[in-house]
């Protein structure tokens, strides 16, 4: 796409909020029912495994609890490293996904594998802290080893209308990021209609993310295909008008590998194959991958092996 | 790296098609003279040797209904509703055996005769056998009565769904029909003849000729049949309503369609290029109500046709079985031929026509999905019914042009309207002189919903509790 330059509309909250009330709306009804159609698409055989693998290649695989040690980080980066003991050609995650607190843990255990750590920063889940503590837990994740981070918007901000307000939160966490990767979670769950929605990714992207995350997984509704959809079509149109590629990463709730092929199918048909990359597409998840893992070893063997043969992670 | 779908084709296995079928009369199958052969469009694979009706078998037929009638009306709408939830449920049993069926005859993907056609079907047969005993309270006056004989022709464009929307309600306020199928696809009607027999409807309540022209004209014509239904074009319409006039014969016609699809600057763009593709490229645009004539307000045009090349591209068009198919075959070589005239008149006229890139198959009768730009009022392809994968795309300036253009035809069946603006839809449907106006969506059918045309699209209405009114004698 020809590469233009970046839109500067964030000038005023009043000229940032016409900006983003200009866009065009999104009709519900339509929008899941594209949803609805894409999800029937039957993805067989040949393009089933390529499908898994990819989709396995796509995880960021997950554990945020208040009762994670050291010692449940580890097994979890063992596992990402090598998500099927017994079959060396399956390939590994894209990044595992980690409190702060256990990013150092973790930055050692996948050291030399290319596997990314991604840190959820900015008090999260509920981004209800004072501005410096969320650019320390942020700076400090980085610092500690993380290469990505996994922010949260102010959706009260969001919600009362003070875009400029998250704007500028969104800019200044991308700061303390420095190289790493900044994922902004939208928490779609929370901004309930798709015209917040695209609203959201539009802000996102427009302050500078370099992905768009539906969700924490802590809040329900998380992650669902039209919402991945709307967020797809956001990317998708944002490079056209700015040429810069902006990733997709639903995260909450996407737990079979038969849903896991449905975004694929929704990455496909509404951006195309830049998008279908671990570069640019990721699930947050943390059950998804041994499903991925039993269809992959049902597709080789012809049969399924019951769960006690796949790893606990 | 690109995502391949994988064939995924429907098994054709669960229909067990017979090598040759009778005319299905008074209850029971029973042969003709001569016969047709029907073909699957997407291979041009013979299928079946059909029966073609004559004016004696279509006499018979009407024979059998006539004589099934006083006993369906007496039962009672009770026990009429009975036999019709049992059909609607044997429908509903029998989905994907009917659905393979429809598709492998008239070549439309299956994920639209599964998804589409078929629980269509099955509502229409819930809904009419729910006012069977209720008819009193239709509004028609008290304890209306049934016609008697209904006569009802039916085109392939979705033989079996419109094959419900003439037999459910026939039915349900007791009159007993005849039915002759499209040549092209008469195969799910046979399918349905054998449905009602396990139903064990009471034999002649429905009677199944099939055949061409010919038969049709001699149901139509019969001097014993009430009342005459007709599906197709506004053509053979025409030769209909010559036909019964000055008879007692009570008539309804839906005919063809040019239908309107105005995109205002303010739409929801995506949902709306999804409105545009299911407006014009569901079932192949074999649709009377399609929406073969976009309009585009100018403002967003550029950008609302980015969008629909981009969309377009994504379509699948192949194996009409294969569950990934979003574009199945044309039904038919001359329908074939009809949408390549009408194409070719398009760009003789100085239209502009694009397609997606689109690897059409060898056998059958394909037509790649096609947009046309550049085109005017004046173009014969902004006028006349296509009745194929083929859209005409005009734009507007103001709302009071968008609602001119858009009544500027002969037809008036359907009309779309997309914004996000509910007070300009109001004010525009009211304004479009349409049987159906959408709004922000397309090709949305309901038993509840009554269907039906303005001007040269026909009169009468199908479905709903306008429907019933078709097949009673009001007073």
């Amino acid at each position: 796409m020809k590469a233009k330059t970046s839109l500067d509309v964030a000038g005023s909250n009043e000229e940032l909020k016409r900006f983003l009330h200009g866009l065009p709306g999104v009709d519900q009804v339509g929008a899941e029912a594209r949803a609805a159609v894409l999800g029937t698409r039957s993805i067989k055989t040949t393009a089933k495994a390529w499908a898994i693998d990819l989709a396995i290649r796509m995880v960021d695989l997950t554990t945020l609890e208040g009762a994670d040690t050291p010692g449940k980080v580890k097994a979890l980066c063992a596992k990402a490293r090598q998500p099927d003991p017994s079959d060396p050609s399956c390939p590994r995650v894209a990044a595992v996904c980690v409190y702060p607190s256990m990013v150092p843990t973790a930055a050692e255990a996948v050291r030399g594998s290319g596997i990314h750590v991604a840190s959820v920063a900015t008090a999260f889940p509920s981004g209800q802290a004072p501005m410096a503590v969320k650019l320390y837990d942020t700076s400090a994740a980085v610092a500690a080893g993380a290469d990505e981070i996994d922010m949260v918007i102010n959706r009260g901000a969001f919600l009362a209308g003070n875009y400029l307000e998250v704007y500028e939160e969104i800019v200044a966490v991308k700061e303390a990021c420095g190289s790493a990767h900044l994922k902004v979670i939208l928490e779609t769950g929370e901004l309930v209609t798709y015209d917040n929605v695209r609203r959201a990714s539009w802000l996102a992207m427009l302050a500078g993310g370099d992905f768009i995350k539906t969700s924490t997984g802590k809040v329900a509704p998380a992650a669902t295909l039209p919402v991945t959809l709307i967020m797809l079509e956001a990317v998708r149109d944002f490079r056209q008008e700015t040429g810069r590629q902006v990733g997709v990463k639903p995260a909450g709730g996407i737990r079979t590998s038969k849903d896991a092929i449905k975004y694929l199918v929704t990455v496909n048909e509404t951006c195309g194959e830049d998008w279908l990359d671990p570069d640019w597409f990721r699930f947050g998840a943390s059950t998804l991958l041994n499903d991925l893992l039993m269809q992959r070893s049902k597709l080789k063997t012809g049969h399924y092996a019951g769960p006690d043969y796949f790893t606990l992670d | 790296m690109a995502f391949e779908y994988a064939p995924a084709p429907e098994s054709r296995s669960i229909v067990n098609i017979k090598p040759s079928y009778g005319l299905f009369i008074n209850g029971t199958f029973v042969d003709a003279k001569s016969g047709f052969k029907t073909v699957n469009p997407a291979t041009e694979e013979v299928l079946a040797e059909v029966a073609e009706a004559s004016k004696a078998d279509v006499d018979n037929a009407v024979k059998a209904a006539r004589a099934a009638f006083p006993k369906w009306t007496k039962v009672g709408g009770r026990e009429r509703a009975k036999y019709l939830f049992r059909i609607a449920r044997i429908i509903q049993e029998r989905s994907r055996e009917l659905a393979v069926l429809e598709s492998l005859d008239n070549g439309k993907p299956i994920r639209e005769s599964r998804d589409v056609d078929v629980p269509l079907v099955a509502a229409h047969f819930f809904y009419y056998a729910g006012w069977a005993d209720k008819l009193s309270y239709a509004g028609f006056g008290p304890n209306p009565k049934p016609l008697g004989v209904a006569a009802q022709v039916i085109p392939w464009n979705f033989p079996l769904l419109m094959l419900a929307w003439k037999i459910a309600p026939a039915l349900a306020c007791g009159n007993t029909v005849v039915l002759k199928p499209a040549e092209t696809t008469p195969l799910t009607a046979l399918l349905f003849a054998e449905i009602c027999q396990q139903a064990e409807l009471p034999a002649g309540v429905v009677n199944i000729v099939t055949g061409a022209g010919p038969t049709g004209a001699a149901l139509v014509e019969h001097p014993d049949v009430d009342k005459v239904a007709f599906t197709g074009s506004t053509e053979v319409g025409r030769i209909i309503a010559k036909a019964v006039a000055g008879t007692r014969k009570k008539v309804t016609l839906e005919l063809g369609g040019k239908a309107a699809n105005i995109i205002f600057d303010d739409a929801a763009l995506d949902q709306a290029v999804e409105g545009i593709v299911n407006g014009i490229f569901f079932n192949q645009g074999h649709v009377c109500c399609a929406g073969s004539r976009l309009l585009v307000q100018e403002s967003v045009y550029d950008e609302v046709l980015t969008r629909l090349k981009r969309r377009m591209s994504t379509l699948r068009l192949g194996d009409p079985l294969d569950k990934n198919t979003d574009i199945g075959a044309i039904n038919s070589a001359e329908q074939l031929a009809r949408i390549k005239e009408l194409s070719q008149v398009g760009e003789r006229e100085g239209a502009q026509a694009w397609s997606p890139p689109c690897e059409l198959p060898r056998n059958g009768f394909w037509f790649a999905p096609t947009i046309f730009t550049g085109v005017s009022q004046a173009h014969r392809i902004a006028r006349e019914e296509i009745f194929g994968p083929v859209l005409s795309i005009l734009t507007f300036r103001t709302p009071a042009e968008a609602v001119e253009k858009a009544n500027n035809t002969p037809y008036g069946l359907s009309a779309g309207v997309w914004s996000e603006k509910g007070s300009r839809i109001l004010a525009i449907a009211d304004q479009l002189r349409a049987g159906v106006v959408w709004a922000n969506t397309f090709n949305k059918f309901d038993p509840t919903s009554p269907f039906g045309g303005y001007k040269e699209s026909g009169y009468g209405r199908e479905g709903g509790r306008h429907g019933l009114e078709a097949y009673l004698a009001t007073r």
